[in-house]
């Protein structure tokens, strides 16, 4: 789960990492009121979920309250485009009104898990402000990398030696260090799957500080963490796959104009990428999960349908848990209920197989059905041509 | 032999009385595997399906000499479970649960180090060698036993590859899913190396998917330690970057972990890589078929080459 560059600031702050002064509003007068209480020079920031926001626009500089004001009537209320949003890009609702400052210093520190030695691992880099992927393809040997002990957390000589790699000033050294072990106490503490600072800034005044602040979280642990829960703006996500987790399915748009519904992640992959292979191009991911029930099913094809480049469905079920005959009901009913125009084929495997393809046929809508992945593919990409 | 189960396993089911786990240890046990026991707090001393349950696996373990636990605990408590089944000496914990939180992963992965159980998955479908022993949520009736050993990090896409492999005659020894979470216990080196040393294994199969660097990691140890052939596929070309594809570690992060770079590791490494997910079985058949040639004396590639052609593999 993603939240917005506030929203983990003040997590950031609440466990002792030093940010900058600021408040976050959604007017231009309110934006002019904390540009007065903030002194007057300020940075306006838009606060969406996607990264780049300062290359289209999203951040700006204001040197009074009345530019403030300026700066967050044109921000709030667009439709902002950055490389990590869509093409229509993401309306900012909200806008964070933060003290300007002067910048010695940029610094990059992060903690995300390295799955190769199965333990959370701190990179510090000098070269902040970028991407840290191009810090790590280009000169690699500008990142600091710790392990992060599951039980004892980051130990302090760890934060030493991090803040002199980095090469604050002598008097910043402990801030620093104090500042390094604290984001490493937050990642663990909120089961973080990533908690990064880019940059992290040695300003004029000789202090160091997040300028720029982005946490994500374990999916699988926010049963643990209500307070994070809470955070989850719903108007980040897209609607269909919003739609699609209060219902237990797992799914996610894309491009292109073959739907496909299929059990278990890994098959659903491998369903899009044999789509892609018999010239077509998969709409989404979506996998219904091992015992999907048909009122489940039926959820799974609303969701699918509702994509109006949707020009062919795709239905694939290794039936392990799932039972062929059951998910032919719940494909019959929902055909039925949702009254569905394109052609639909269907590819299932493993328990009650010929019960399920009987009800398919006995059932008078009209299905494909397919004995093969690679038959299928070819079928449903033939299906969604002809449509189009 | 087959590797990690077989007839001498003797199964605990931890979280027997649940949904999951009383309908799999039933599965189990129909496909021949012996269960032996089942753990779950506050029932012990009842029966499940004539299976007796007890409180804690240290009990378990004493009455009925449990060498082997498959685990449905609920994912907040599942960790507990798996550290509580190495506690009390299991050497095998096959845990089946999805959703558990990678720190979680991470605190279990750093206790087990060093220890002498050996932890496969989580999230994921388990373990068979067929016609041995079933310990896992797979429909064992697809399965036949045979000399292709099958690793993978998915599940229903392993019951597809298996599928391929029946249908052209050609059996397995054992078949592992390793599981879709970020940090798992055992990896496809693992997998890979107990394969390699294992006689009744003449190929593998590696299914691998996009996120992290397992495969990488099987490409380097293919390329020094493996003298049998290995054949890989790898799920996600199409999937885009910064998403969770499903499980929790497939997810292409930072411009790392694409389905691209992996098929070229794998193939520096000299594993044939199959295009398409419906040509893993076909590419294991060529693959046997290649060693069939000039094969060392008293293995047994013409059975598989035989059916190979009687199957149609090449038809299509």
């Amino acid at each position: 789960m993603k939240i917005h560059e506030y929203q983990a600031k003040a997590i950031l702050a609440g466990h002792g990492v030093p940010v900058p002064k600021g408040e976050v509003t959604d007017t231009p007068p309110a934006a002019r009121a904390v540009a007065e209480r903030l002194g007057g020079r300020v940075v306006v920031k838009a606060q969406i979920h996607a990264g780049g926001r300062g290359k289209g626009g999203g951040v700006k500089l204001a040197r009074s309250p009345a530019e403030a004001e300026r700066a967050a009537s044109q921000i709030l209320g667009m439709m902002l485009k950055t490389p990590q949003t869509g093409p229509e890009g993401q309306r900012v609702k909200r806008v964070l009104v933060e003290e300007a400052m002067a910048i010695h210093q940029e610094l990059y520190l992060g903690v995300v898990l390295d799955r190769r030695v199965g333990l959370p691992v701190i990179m510090a880099s000098p070269a902040g402000g970028m991407e840290i992927e191009e810090v790590a393809a280009t000169s690699p040997e500008k990142i600091l990398r710790a392990a992060v002990d599951p039980a004892g957390g980051l130990f302090p000589y760890v934060g030493r030696k991090l803040a002199y790699g980095l090469g604050v000033p002598a008097e910043l050294v402990r801030p620093t260090a104090d500042l390094i072990l604290a984001l490493a106490r937050a990642y663990q503490e909120k089961d973080c799957s990533l908690a990064e600072i880019n940059p992290l800034v040695v300003t004029g005044d000789g202090r160091v500080l997040a300028l720029d602040a982005k946490m994500t979280f374990d999916d699988n642990a926010l049963f643990r963490h209500p307070e994070i829960r809470e955070l989850r703006d719903l108007d980040e996500e897209a609607p269909l796959e919003v739609e699609a987790s209060r219902f237990g399915l797992n799914y996610i748009k894309l491009d292109g104009t073959v739907g496909c519904m299929v059990n278990g992640a890994g098959l659903a992959m491998a369903t899009m990428d044999i789509i892609q292979q018999a010239g077509g191009a998969p709409a989404n991911f979506l996998d219904v999960g091992g015992g999907a029930s048909a009122e489940q099913i039926e959820n799974a094809f609303r969701i699918l349908m509702a994509d109006p480049h949707v020009g062919a469905v795709l239905i694939n079920i290794f039936g392990g848990i799932l039972r062929c005959d059951r998910l032919a009901a719940g494909v019959i009913q929902a055909a039925r209920t949702l009254k569905v125009q394109v052609p639909i084929v269907i590819r299932m495997e493993g328990t009650n197989v010929a019960q399920g393809k009987q009800m398919l046929r006995e059932s008078g809508l009209n299905f494909l059905t397919a004995d093969s992945m690679a038959e299928a593919a070819r079928m449903v990409v033939a299906a969604s041509r002809g449509r189009a | 032999m087959s590797i990690l189960v077989d007839r001498a396993t003797r199964l605990l089911v931890q979280g027997i009385t649940g949904k999951e786990g009383s309908f799999h240890a039933r599965a189990c046990r129909e496909y021949g595997t012996k269960v032996v026991a089942g753990v779950t707090p506050g029932k012990g001393g009842t029966e499940q399906d004539g299976v007796p349950v007890f409180h804690t696996v240290a009990e378990a373990v004493a009455a009925t000499g449990v060498n082997c636990s498959l685990i449905f605990v609920p994912p907040a408590f599942a960790a507990d479970a798996i550290l509580e089944a190495a506690d009390a000496g299991v050497p095998l914990v096959v845990c089946i649960t999805e959703g558990i939180p990678a720190l979680d992963m991470v605190r279990v992965k750093r206790a087990l180090e060093g220890g002498k159980t050996r932890l496969v998955g989580p999230n994921c479908p388990g373990l068979i060698s067929p016609g041995k022993a079933k310990v896992g949520i797979m429909p064992g009736h697809i399965h036949r036993p045979g000399r292709v050993g099958v690793v993978s990090r998915s599940g229903t896409l392993t019951y597809e590859a298996v599928h391929q492999l029946t249908a052209l005659g050609l059996g397995q020894s054992t078949c592992v899913g390793i599981g879709g979470d970020p940090v798992t216990g055992t990896s496809f080196v693992d997998c890979l190396r107990l394969f390699e040393a294992d006689a009744e294994t003449d190929v593998v199969l590696l299914i691998g998917e996009i996120g992290g660097t397992a495969e990488e990691e099987a490409a380097a140890f293919v390329k020094t330690h493996m003298t049998k052939p290995v054949v890989g596929y790898v799920a996600g070309r199409t999937a885009p970057p910064g998403r969770r594809m499903g499980h929790a570690g497939a997810i292409i992060a930072g411009g790392a972990g694409t389905a691209a770079e992996k098929i070229a590791a794998l193939r520096r490494a000299g594993i044939r890589v199959v295009q398409s997910p419906a040509e893993m079985g076909k590419g294991i058949a060529a693959a046997l078929a290649r060693r069939g040639v000039g094969a060392r004396p008293g293995r047994r590639p013409r059975a598989g080459r035989r059916r190979l052609s009687a199957g149609g593999a090449r038809r299509r």
